[in-house]
């Protein structure tokens, strides 16, 4: 079966850090990855997640004040 | 004649720290080695690790200050930078500002040219001993007030300003606090929250055992990011399709390639710090400075100044020989005693006209973590002899 991800873009990279740090911490697993061009010409990184995994991710990010620029399924 | 390292005595760590926590040295080459690429630019792996790195120096930075938001760590240079981005950033034609006597010229030089650009400037008198009555802090508000601006601890004395108090005035006031935590970061607590501050900027290389070219601005939460302007603007490796630059903190403020190679060194003393204890240096340095401020009072010929008790100032002791010039005991302390230290106005003629020894200055000892009883001895052995070659 074909896993299914979802991203979350941050403003900058340190904030996709602190998120990814954030994500370990609560035991979700994540990763680093390019922004896809299609959803921004940044040059930075984004956190790629598990798409079932999306609503928790949120809360958790949401808890910690964090602000995101948006999630997006890919 | 050279001189082998073990026969130097470096009392000059008010300058620069020296040596360093060895771990700093080998985070650095760590980095060179095996990391190396460029932090939140592209998003390779290499990337990605310096980034961690980057971002993890923050966090222990505003864990260390206690301060809420680690993206509000804004990395540069030196405390110059920081009090620069801070002053230039925030201060309009018809503002007013108060500062101290006490103030070193990182402070100095950009509220004089803020001046000529109109902002009003009050120097608040310090007492001979460098030490700033909050009272007259507080006397000096003006209606246009929206900042004071005043340095922890005293570059040439070690004297310790009041800025918990300063703090407190500046929040009844509904005024800004930025703090040049030059000499106190990391042998003095700060604590960014408790002492009411609101800018706190801060070195990487002097009492936090870290490199050169790293440091930064602490923003706190009542400062408005879209107000504060940055110093430069550039590549942040974010909103790239934009040709303005970011609002938010920290990219607003740290354009171009950072210093990843020293902030991997900066984590590697915080830590180092972390784990012997601020409170720890603080009590060796507190004794070290108190023998020597006795030892120094007590010789014939020689004027020590500032507070004179260890408790109340940073680990410096700034003197004076009667009849000799501090230059030229600085040349014969190195040349034929090996002791390394600062003669001269120590870039702070405010602070050396309110001691009153502008302009020849003073020499300055300025401990650190690594020195011991035995090098005091060595210094005051040294001074004895040069002060009484001039009352024998």
């Amino acid at each position: 079966m074909k896993e299914e991800y979802a991203v979350i873009l941050a403003p900058s990279t340190s904030y996709a850090i602190q998120i990814e740090r954030l994500l370990q911490k609560s035991g979700m697993l994540c990763k680093l990855i390019p922004v896809p061009r299609q959803l921004s010409s940044d040059c930075g990184v984004c956190v790629r997640i598990y798409r079932e995994n999306a609503r928790t991710v949120l809360d958790i990010i949401r808890g910690a004040g964090i602000s995101i620029e948006g999630l997006h399924e890919i | 004649m050279t001189i082998s390292p073990e026969r130097l005595v470096y009392l000059d760590n008010a300058a620069t720290s020296w040596p360093k926590p060895p771990e700093v040295a080998a985070a650095m080459a760590d980095f060179m080695e095996r990391t190396g690429a460029n932090p939140g630019r592209s998003g390779h792996r290499l990337s990605i690790e310096s980034a961690r790195i980057v971002f993890e120096t923050r966090q222990l930075v505003a864990q260390f200050f206690n301060a809420p938001d680690p993206q509000r760590v804004v990395f540069g240079l030196n405390v110059t930078e920081a009090l620069n981005l801070a002053l230039h950033g925030l201060l309009r034609p018809g503002e007013h500002v108060i500062t101290s006597g006490m103030e070193h010229n990182s402070m100095m030089r950009p509220l004089r040219l803020l001046e000529e650009q109109g902002v009003e400037v009050t120097v608040v008198h310090c007492s001979q001993q460098g030490c700033l009555d909050p009272g007259e802090v507080e006397a000096a508000i003006q209606a246009n007030t929206v900042l004071l601006a005043i340095n922890h601890a005293s570059n040439v004395t070690g004297t310790i300003l009041p800025v918990g108090e300063v703090g407190r005035i500046a929040r009844a006031h509904n005024l800004l606090l930025l703090t040049d935590e030059a000499q106190t970061a990391g042998a003095y607590p700060v604590d960014m929250q408790a002492d009411h501050i609101d800018l706190l900027a801060f070195t990487g290389h002097k009492s936090l055992y870290g490199p050169m070219g790293t440091g930064g601005l602490i923003i706190g939460e009542r400062v408005d990011i879209q107000r504060m302007r940055p110093l430069k603007q550039g590549g942040t490796g974010s909103r790239s399709e934009r040709e303005t630059q970011p609002e938010f903190a920290p990219d607003r403020y740290e354009s171009g390639t950072p210093n990843a190679v020293g902030l991997a060194g900066l984590a590697a003393s915080i830590r180092w710090l972390q784990t012997r204890g601020i409170e720890q240096i603080r009590s060796h340095e507190v004794a070290l400075c108190q023998h020597l401020l006795e030892g120094l009072s007590a010789l014939p010929g020689v004027t020590v100044y500032g507070p004179l008790d260890a408790e109340y100032q940073t680990a410096i002791a700034s003197f004076t020989i009667n009849h000799m010039l501090p230059s030229e005991v600085g040349l014969r302390l190195d040349d034929e005693f090996g002791i390394l230290c600062r003669v001269g106005l120590h870039c702070a003629p405010s602070a050396h006209r309110t001691l009153g020894t502008f302009p020849d200055g003073t020499l300055r000892f300025g401990l650190g973590a690594f020195n011991t009883h035995d090098d005091v001895d060595m210094a005051l052995h040294a001074i004895r002899q040069l002060a009484g070659e001039k009352t024998a």
